[in-house]
């Protein structure tokens, strides 16, 4: 008898995702350095961003720029994302000069790499769609320069309509994603040990 | 406000160098990443007791 595909997917997501990989209780002794603190900061940024968002949706423009609670809410969504790209500057510097890459950790890299392009992505359409004259002034200037690269006609930043949409839906979802799987190819292949550490057990396979 | 130094309520003041141009409020938030990405390097990362 074949096997079914749920029994494949089954057999090779235990073999992948071993639990103590998963959610480990112990990290080698070099992990011990604020230096390793920041991806993780990183992630509590984003739920804070993720959280406060979900809040502006539901409440809509004229909340956030009435509203004492809106305002709050509105800042705090503003300052998780200063915080959010602080701390994942302060990440991807410490994780270039111990070049994290090594050890087989060439697609943990690259997923980093570009969930930090689609940050900024989701960061640029976010100031986009604020309802103010900021984020007008933001629409008419990177409307001159996506059109002087010839990408005006695919993405018009004063088409709020499409902002709004790529901030709330798309580009959440690509982020969320290409997190998620960052962030499991960390926990498959460990930390990155410092250059001058030894790998072991936990480490790279 | 009083504890607050700086007034929010306008536009920031830039700086220019030559073809680079930057707002008080971008070059302070690039400062803070320097200093953090410093003391993360220097301050000793508290440990456990008999670890």
């Amino acid at each position: 008898m074949a096997t079914m595909w749920t029994t494949r997917v089954r057999r090779a997501t235990i073999e992948k995702f071993e639990p103590q990989d998963v959610l480990p209780d112990d990290q080698p002794s070099y992990v011990a350095s604020w230096i390793y603190v920041f991806g993780v900061l990183t992630l509590a940024a984003l739920a804070i961003i993720i959280g406060s968002g979900l809040w502006l949706t539901t409440e809509g423009a004229i909340w956030w720029h009435s509203s004492s609670v809106g305002h709050f809410i509105n800042s705090m969504h503003l300052w998780s994302v200063e915080l959010f790209f602080v701390f994942m500057v302060v990440h991807l510097w410490g994780k270039f000069w111990m070049a994290a890459w090594r050890g087989r950790r060439f697609q943990t890299w690259v997923t980093g790499a570009f969930a930090f392009l689609a940050s900024l992505g989701t960061a640029f359409t976010g100031y986009l769609i604020q309802w103010d004259f900021d984020s007008q002034w933001i629409a008419t200037q990177a409307k001159d320069g996506l059109n002087s690269v010839g990408i005006g006609s695919f993405f018009n930043t004063l088409n709020t309509g499409q902002a709004i949409l790529l901030h709330v839906a798309l580009l959440p979802l690509v982020v969320g994603i290409i997190v998620i799987w960052h962030v499991i190819l960390v926990r498959r292949n460990g930390v990155v040990p410092p250059l001058d550490a030894k790998e072991i057990a936990g480490g790279a396979k | 406000m009083a504890l607050l130094a700086i007034s929010l309520n306008g536009p920031a003041k830039y700086f220019t160098f030559g073809p680079f141009t930057v707002s008080v409020p971008n070059l302070i938030m690039i400062g803070l990443i320097f200093v953090l990405f410093t003391l993360a390097l220097v301050i000793p990362f508290p440990k456990h007791k008999g670890k």
